[in-house]
């Protein structure tokens, strides 16, 4: 089972934290410190396994990380799943995201967090492995954002109406609109008989 | 103001930014003050906007919340709101509630039973990306209580005919099992026909949720081995069709699903002679045609391996399995080298002539630049060590212990001693390895590692004269190393004279002056580098030299009588005992300071007896008479006892200070009354 996967970058920075199992919020933030700590400090030429840290549990869990140009991908799992297998696991998310996103780079993550954990979430379920096969896997997301978008533009005109109009600039309106003294002078008009 | 104004300033508030602004907005902190404060402001706003219970920007707020949480900032206030936008009728709000619901939500707290409903009524959508959504959400962190409500939405799943949603069923099933394991019986007859899909996704996630079952029931275990037939022939497929295009990856047809399957297998043939001949040929097939060159290629030939180890295979496949492990540890690749490794470790007790076979590729990995390695190249060599290999292993291990980092030194010292005392070939080699991992990592040697060498060099009494030369300049080098010089002091205690008289077989004696051994023995005492045990060793080592050497009788006098005075309390104790032992029984200072017998080793409790040296009767040390011994008639046999049980006792077990103390009190008491201050 995979307990978690994180992404961060060369310093430290979460990109993505997702956990499969339940752990306190403060515990999450010390995990994923501890775990930089623990992968930034390994050379290139090392191999791509770590025991893991004190917090996310015992001798039973690995950690198996891959580095790519600015970011640390680390899957943190235990005994039940294959070391080697985990890795090519990365490389065909990393790869998906490419696909999705079009050369995929740090920027794309940041701005992007929410997408990035929809296309986890097709290939990853439960801290189990649910879908490989990339293509299927940006089929599906290619339909769900095409609802999501056809959603955006019937049903979404009302809202961006009222965008548009808290942002518009509206004027402070008149409220009483004093007239003041108009001598309006009122020519004495000939009655008519 | 007119109260109607209220719409009007609903109307002037700015909505809410966008995810995209927020993360900009943050990127532009330079301090963490400054991020905090940035995300405290745009929380009140998110806040305020939640109260008004807006519709249209709940989708937006939530996704910057999650945003905020994922950077460290408490998100709690947003889990209502997440339940509100599951209850949306919108794909878009549901997306981004579910996944708020992952993050934020867990059964820990009351809120998320909220989300059952809501979830059933997602489990009949009738559109699959919804449904998908919400078999996703239970499959991540579902309660058991919302797994029993809804185990009968997700069972009548697992058997539609929609792919995307078998396989996420099916998932979604292990993590009810887990959850609520009574619930497992429901779930096998949906799984019949689950391994007739062509779909691969879908075949993946079966073959998880069999082997889950099967992990939790060995009934279910027995139920599907029949199902190995039906997997071999899978298996079959994916090796033999050839380049598919849809499941390729490095050219390997579906790898993650042939390494599902191998174990599977592994699980289904264990100690079943039916289902591991079934599985013999295929397996056989796979371990010679998989393509090596790519990391697919090596983690199915990995599970292969794992899985020919584990069944009950014929021997010709468990050697192929060795010998691809053998090959995985020569590849450049260090992950292959890591896996090979920690696989033979577990291989080494059942098939140790085939590993065996490898051993030089595994000691050629000792210097390998990786820790994770080391340490498994190390452990294995361990392993391997017998009677034949013993010289040459030890060589490399020594090699080792010299160059590893530190963390490594205390297990290797550990592990090369246990290999010495089980195949030495002779004594002299057992003496030498000993000495040569003391003078290397001296001061990372385990504490019982003294006592043991000093029984060892006692029992070897034909190497007396070489083992305190050898001792002797290896303490004229170096008096740092704790256990070496304390093994050193004890040494030249006992077989001074022998040193001194030049008499050496083993190798070219060496001449020493008993001066000179008494030089060595006080810079011991008063050296700072000494451990106070290690200056108690080099007291009694000095008191011991007064009966084997002639001319420095006087000198010994004058060190006990300063050391009486020690602050180190155990030091004075000594010294006062054996200033005793000169002034008033120096008739029994011979006898009392005679040379060591053999000692009996007591392993695990049990006394064995080793030979007998003919010098003197071989003592029985027996715990007891070290705590409590009343004085017998013979006074003298009395203190002989104590004081040789004492003495063996501080040697064998690492004893603290303490016990030579109720010797010591025993001796007093002997002595009557003995004026402490003389």
């Amino acid at each position: 089972m995979i307990k978690a996967i994180l992404i961060f970058n060369n310093h430290g920075k979460p990109r993505l934290s997702k956990f499969y199992e339940h752990y306190s919020e403060d515990t999450q933030q010390q995990i994923i410190r501890e775990t930089f700590h623990l992968v930034s400090k390994r050379d290139e030429n090392v191999c791509n396994f770590l025991e893991g840290g004190m917090l996310i549990g015992g001798a039973d869990n690995k950690l198996i990380y891959r580095h790519y140009a600015t970011l640390y991908f680390v899957f943190c799992v235990d005994s039940s799943e294959s070391e080697l297998g985990i890795l090519d696991l990365i490389q065909v998310f990393v790869e998906t995201l490419d696909k999705c996103f079009e050369n995929v780079c740090e920027l794309d993550l940041i701005f992007h967090v929410d997408k990035v954990h929809n296309i986890l979430a097709e290939m990853v379920m439960g801290g189990m492995v649910l879908e490989t096969n990339m293509n299927e896997i940006v089929t599906q997301i290619d339909a769900q954002n095409k609802m999501e978008k056809s959603e955006a533009g019937l049903a979404g005109a009302p809202a961006r109406a009222v965008s548009a109009v808290k942002n518009m600039n509206l004027p402070e309106m008149p409220r009483n609109i004093n007239i003041g003294d108009i001598s309006i002078k009122v020519p004495n008009l000939p009655s008519f008989k | 103001m007119c109260r109607h104004s209220e719409p009007l300033d609903r109307l002037r508030m700015p909505a809410p930014i966008r995810l995209r602004e927020l993360i900009r907005t943050i990127r532009t902190a330079r301090t963490q003050a400054e991020e905090r404060e940035m995300i405290q402001k745009e929380c009140a706003s998110i806040r305020s906007s939640f109260r008004e219970e807006d519709n249209t920007y709940r989708c937006r707020n939530v996704a910057k919340l999650l945003y905020m949480h994922m950077l460290g900032y408490p998100a709690h206030f947003g889990q209502l709101e997440c339940l509100k936008l599951i209850a949306s009728q919108k794909f878009t709000d549901k997306r981004i509630g579910y996944l708020g619901a992952m993050l934020l939500l867990d059964e820990r707290q009351d809120v998320h039973l909220l989300m059952t409903n809501c979830i059933k009524n997602d489990l009949n959508h009738s559109t699959q990306y919804v449904q998908g959504l919400a078999l996703c959400t239970l499959g991540c962190m579902g309660s058991s209580e919302m797994c029993r409500d809804l185990a009968g939405e997700v069972e009548k799943l697992l058997k539609t005919s929609n792919s995307y949603l078998r396989k996420k069923a099916a998932l979604c099933a292990v993590h009810v099992i887990r959850k609520v394991p009574e619930l497992m019986e429901m779930f096998l007859p949906a799984t019949k026909n689950l391994l007739n899909e062509k779909n691969h996704g879908v075949l993946h996630t079966s073959v998880v949720l069999l082997t889950e079952m099967c992990e939790r029931s060995p009934d279910m275990l027995a139920h599907f081995r029949k199902l190995v037939p039906q997997l071999v022939r899978i298996l079959k497929n994916l090796i033999m069709s050839g380049y598919s295009p849809e499941h390729d990856v490095s050219g390997i047809s579906d790898p993650f699903l042939q390494v599902r399957i191998l174990r599977l297998l592994r699980m289904l043939g264990r100690n079943d002679d039916d289902s591991s001949e079934a599985m013999n040929d295929i397996l056989a097939q796979v371990a010679t045609n998989t393509e090596t060159s790519k990391n697919v290629g090596n983690a199915i030939l990995y599970e292969t391996v794992l899985t020919i180890m584990d069944i009950k295979s014929e021997s010709g496949l468990r050697v192929l399995a060795i010998n691809i492990l053998g090959r995985f540890l020569l590849n450049n690749d260090k992950n292959i080298r890591y896996v090979a490794l920690t696989s033979l470790l577990k291989t080494v007790q059942t098939d140790h002539n085939a590993v065996q076979r490898h051993r030089s590729t595994i000691v050629d990995c000792l210097k390998d630049l990786d820790v994770s390695i080391k340490r498994r190249a190390m452990e294995l060599s361990f392993a391997l060590v017998n009677g034949n290999n013993i010289r040459g292993m030890m060589k490399e291990l020594l090699y080792f212990l010299d160059l590893c980092d530190p963390e490594f030194k205390a297990d290797c010292a550990s592990g090369i001693f246990l290999a010495a005392e089980k195949y030495a070939p002779s004594k002299r080699w057992h003496i030498d390895t000993i000495m040569k991992v003391l003078t290397t990592a001296g001061s990372y040697v385990r504490d019982d590692a003294v006592p043991n060498l000093i029984q060892l060099i006692t029992n070897s009494v034909e190497m007396h004269a070489y083992t305190v030369q050898k001792l002797y300049k290896a303490v004229l080098e170096d008096i740092s190393q704790q256990p070496l010089v304390q093994v050193g002091a004890w040494c030249m205690g006992e077989y001074g004279d022998l040193l001194v008289s030049g008499q050496c077989e083993e190798e070219e004696p060496i001449q020493v002056t008993e001066d000179e051994v008494m030089d060595v023995l006080e810079t011991l005492l008063q050296s700072n580098m000494s451990a106070s045990v290690t200056r108690g060793y080099a007291l009694t080592a000095i008191m011991k030299l007064s009966t084997r050497f002639t001319i420095n009788v006087n000198r010994i006098k004058k060190i006990m009588s300063v050391y009486g005075s020690s602050i180190d309390v155990e030091l004075q104790q000594r010294a006062v005992e054996y200033n005793a032992l000169f002034r008033k029984f120096d008739h029994m200072r011979s006898a009392l300071l005679e040379r060591m017998p053999i000692m009996e080793k007591v392993t695990n409790g049990l006394t064995e007896t080793a030979q007998t040296n003919g010098e003197a009767e071989p003592m029985k040390v027996e715990p007891k008479l070290l705590s409590t011994a009343p004085p017998s008639s013979n006074q003298a046999n009395d203190l002989l006892d104590l004081l040789g049980g004492s003495d063996v006792t501080s040697v064998i077990r690492t004893v603290p200070p303490s016990k030579p103390n109720t010797v010591g009190g025993e001796l007093l008491d002997l002595l009557g009354g003995l004026d402490l201050s003389g």
